[in-house]
């Protein structure tokens, strides 16, 4: 899937922040300091104050000398990063995977967020909005790669946006600071009047190597997708996965049950709090010998239920060859869903197919015998026998259209029609008598005939003529005959199904 | 003194009734819709919900017929909901047909099996299970001890099990509450009206626990059982005969 990146970049984030606090402040110029080998360093500026040329970097003394009316704040060290988390944290609403960037930045991962927002410009546009509306006087910008956003959100002119594949030519017009590079590469590169990136990007990596050092290569790389990046997302996201080392090698049925019903037990407490379910678990046994040993279970609907899902496992533990002995149990559920919470029903009866006991029936059931096994069907939109049902995809499928009452149909139908021997002397009414593994069945009553057509679109043969008849011991059979009667040619009669 | 001698032995046959476990119903709870005369002939009167009926057919002819008998009383334990499964080796039955005995064919699973072994450890399972409003599986052949578990197992979860045994050959005692045998009759129709008719049975109780076996004829219409009250002497003596 594509990568797609955000990066914020908080302009004023210490002075912002101050001024939510202390709206007073609002039109004062002001800075934060800190201490500095006896003098007081400016950190952050506010507005006015850099719109008389105050930046971050100057001794307050000389700040105040051109200003006089500056007020000057003690900066908290690491104040601008605990902001930062906590606006990282408030973002997580527009994607699960936000990094801190220190020192006035986020970046967020937004691959496969955005369509949520319609579209990567209103996305924008909504996180810079939120973010405005709290305060902070922010920038943001989306692009395929975090170094390419980073420069735009800093020092892009055109629009936020950077369409898929459009990273390098977005890069080109910016100045080398968009880069992330130190000072000192940064000023070498001024001084060598390379003052864009296009000015450089194309020269040998060996002379830029030489000239400005590896980090130039690794950011350029970074910011033209060459390279990947990582970064630490707020909330890691974790596998569900349990580990369990065993101080001596487990050999015995026994000691595997032990170690299943711990697994399980760490696991299922963390699915219950996070609301969720597992489908499938598998469990891996490391051998002594290096082996792996693995055994999957899957059930048929989300459950943390750790006695059924050890039911479930028993099943299996005879698969399980620990041969010299297990030394690490590791259990990984990778299909997990939303458990919907069970809401009791008083006074109705029994609840049928979403009743958690049939559920778990059925996958105790799969486990032993497979899943094939098991069946359940829906009714289909065919005339043809053998088509009028097929099988529901799971459970919880209902059928979609109403079953047919309309004909007659066997409670027994046979999985291939038999050939029978048939008197029928006349056309198209039911046979007199027929013959059926060998024993007479004189006729007395029958109904029919019911034509059904081939479906020709599926495949090519003769239609079916069914009759419903019943012979004289009030035995009732579903018997058809092949194509149009033929006469004395004879026609090829079969039996498909008994009736009640 | 004959009166007094009747109400004592019906009092004890009570007694003997509830410390075997069967408790008289509760008032309200209806007996199966329809069963008429044939549920007289269990211990209260009611049919034995929350037990395994067993059910013999051989030809293929009975098999349709107490699949369509019990079908019918499927209709009436599903009516609360509930699900059924059906656990079978060689399974000719067609779902669709099971609508008109009132059942709705996509509540029932069904489970296709390979090995009979398997088939009772289904059964077992599946009989432990709750939720579940009936179980019914086809087996050739089943001992005592076997059913004894299933008998064990209904007893907890109060599910209703129905055995089709398919080789009758020889005839193994079971610790079934009711053996069944469901034979087709000849259907008929008003007047003579050309046609088959509603499926109709020779419903044979051959052994109650407790009961009178016993023999009726039933039908199956409108969506419910109907008893055909034409007392026959042959039937009658041979309801004596498996009675004695």
């Amino acid at each position: 899937m594509q990568k797609r990146f955000v990066t914020i970049w908080f302009r004023h984030l210490l002075t912002d922040w101050m001024i939510i606090r202390q709206p007073d402040l609002k039109d004062i110029p002001f800075v934060f300091a800190v201490p500095d080998h006896g003098r007081l360093i400016i950190t952050a500026a506010n507005t006015p104050a850099e719109a008389q040329g105050i930046t971050a970097g100057m001794v307050a003394a000389d700040a105040k000398a051109v200003v006089p009316g500056l007020k000057v704040i003690d900066d908290i060290p690491g104040q601008n990063l605990k902001l930062l988390k906590a606006l990282g944290l408030w973002c997580i609403r527009y994607s699960p995977i936000i990094a801190v960037d220190p020192p006035d930045g986020l970046i967020m991962d937004v691959s496969g967020c955005t369509h949520l927002w319609g579209g990567e410009r209103g996305y924008v546009k909504e996180v810079v909005n939120r973010l405005r509306g709290k305060g902070y006087d922010v920038r943001a910008a989306i692009a395929d790669t975090i170094g390419t956003a980073w420069a735009t959100a800093r020092f892009g002119q055109v629009t936020p946006v950077i369409e898929p594949g459009g990273h390098t030519n977005a890069l080109l017009p910016l100045p080398p600071a968009g880069l992330r590079l130190e000072p000192v590469v940064l000023e070498r590169l001024h001084k060598l009047g390379l003052i864009t990136i296009r000015s450089f990007i194309s020269m040998p990596r060996s002379v830029l190597r030489r000239r400005f050092g590896e980090g130039l290569l690794l950011r350029l790389a970074q910011a033209l997708g060459q390279e990947d990046e990582v970064i630490i997302p707020l909330l890691p996201v974790q596998p569900y996965e349990e580990r369990l080392p065993c101080l001596e090698p487990i050999r015995t049925a026994v000691g595997i049950e032990i170690a299943i019903q711990r697994l399980l037990e760490l696991l299922c407490k963390r699915l219950q709090q996070e609301g969720k379910g597992l489908r499938t678990a598998i469990l891996k046994g490391y051998r002594v010998d290096g082996k792996l040993e693995q055994v999957q279970i899957g059930t048929n609907r989300a459950t943390y239920n750790t006695g059924h899902l050890f039911k479930l496992f028993e099943l299996q533990i005879a698969k399980i060859e620990p041969a010299l002995g297990i030394e690490l149990f590791t259990l990984t559920a990778p299909k997990v869903e939303d458990v919907s919470p069970l809401q009791e029903a008083l006074w109705a009866g029994k609840p049928g197919l979403d009743d958690l006991g049939v559920a778990e029936l059925l996958d105790r059931l799969a486990g032993k015998i497979g899943q094939g096994a098991i069946h359940r069907y829906l009714p289909d939109e065919h005339y043809w026998p053998e088509r009028s049902v097929k099988i529901a995809g799971s459970i919880r499928e209902r059928p979609s259209i109403d079953w047919r009452t309309d004909r007659p149909r066997p409670v027994q139908l046979l999985n291939r029609p038999e050939p029978i021997e048939v008197s029928a002397p006349i056309p198209d009414y039911p046979p007199m008598l027929f013959i059926y593994k060998g024993k007479r069945h004189q006729i007395k009553k029958a109904d029919g005939p019911e034509r059904i057509e081939r479906e020709w679109w599926l495949d090519a043969g003769q239609h079916r003529d069914y009759y419903n008849v019943e012979d004289e011991e009030g035995q009732r059979y579903w018997l058809f005959r092949s194509g149009h009667y033929a006469g004395s040619q004879g026609n090829q009669w079969f039996i498909h199904g008994f009736f009640a | 003194m004959i009166d007094a001698k009747k109400d004592i032995i019906s009092q004890l046959q009570k007694d003997i009734l509830l410390w075997e476990g069967f408790k008289p119903p509760p008032p309200g709870a209806a007996g199966l819709a329809g069963l008429g005369p044939v549920e007289a002939a269990f211990p209260n009167g009611v049919f034995p919900t929350g037990a395994v009926h067993e059910f013999l057919s051989t030809e293929p002819e009975h098999a349709a017929a107490a699949g369509g008998f019990i079908n019918g009383l499927l209709s009436a334990l599903m009516q609360q909901g509930g699900a059924c499964l059906w656990i079978s080796q060689s399974r000719t039955l067609f779902p669709p047909a099971l609508k008109a005995f009132g059942v709705e064919p996509d509540r029932i699973i069904f489970i296709d099996l390979k090995k009979e072994k398997d088939v009772l450890w289904a059964t077992e399972e599946a009989l432990k299970c709750e939720g579940l409003a009936a179980v019914v599986a086809e087996v050739r052949e089943i001992s005592f001890t076997e059913s004894r578990r299933l008998q064990l197992a209904v007893e907890q979860s109060r599910v209703t099990g129905f055995i089709l045994r398919g080789v009758t050959r020889k005839l193994s005692t079971t610790a079934c509450v009711a053996r069944w045998k469901i034979t087709p009759l000849p259907s008929e129709l008003e007047g003579d009206m050309p046609g088959v008719g509603h499926p109709r049975w020779n419903v044979e109780l051959l052994k109650v626990r407790n009961g009178s076996p016993g023999v009726w004829k039933m039908e199956w219409a409108a969506g419910q059982f109907n008893a055909i009250t034409e007392p026959i002497a042959e039937e009658m003596l041979h309801e004596e005969r498996w009675a004695g």
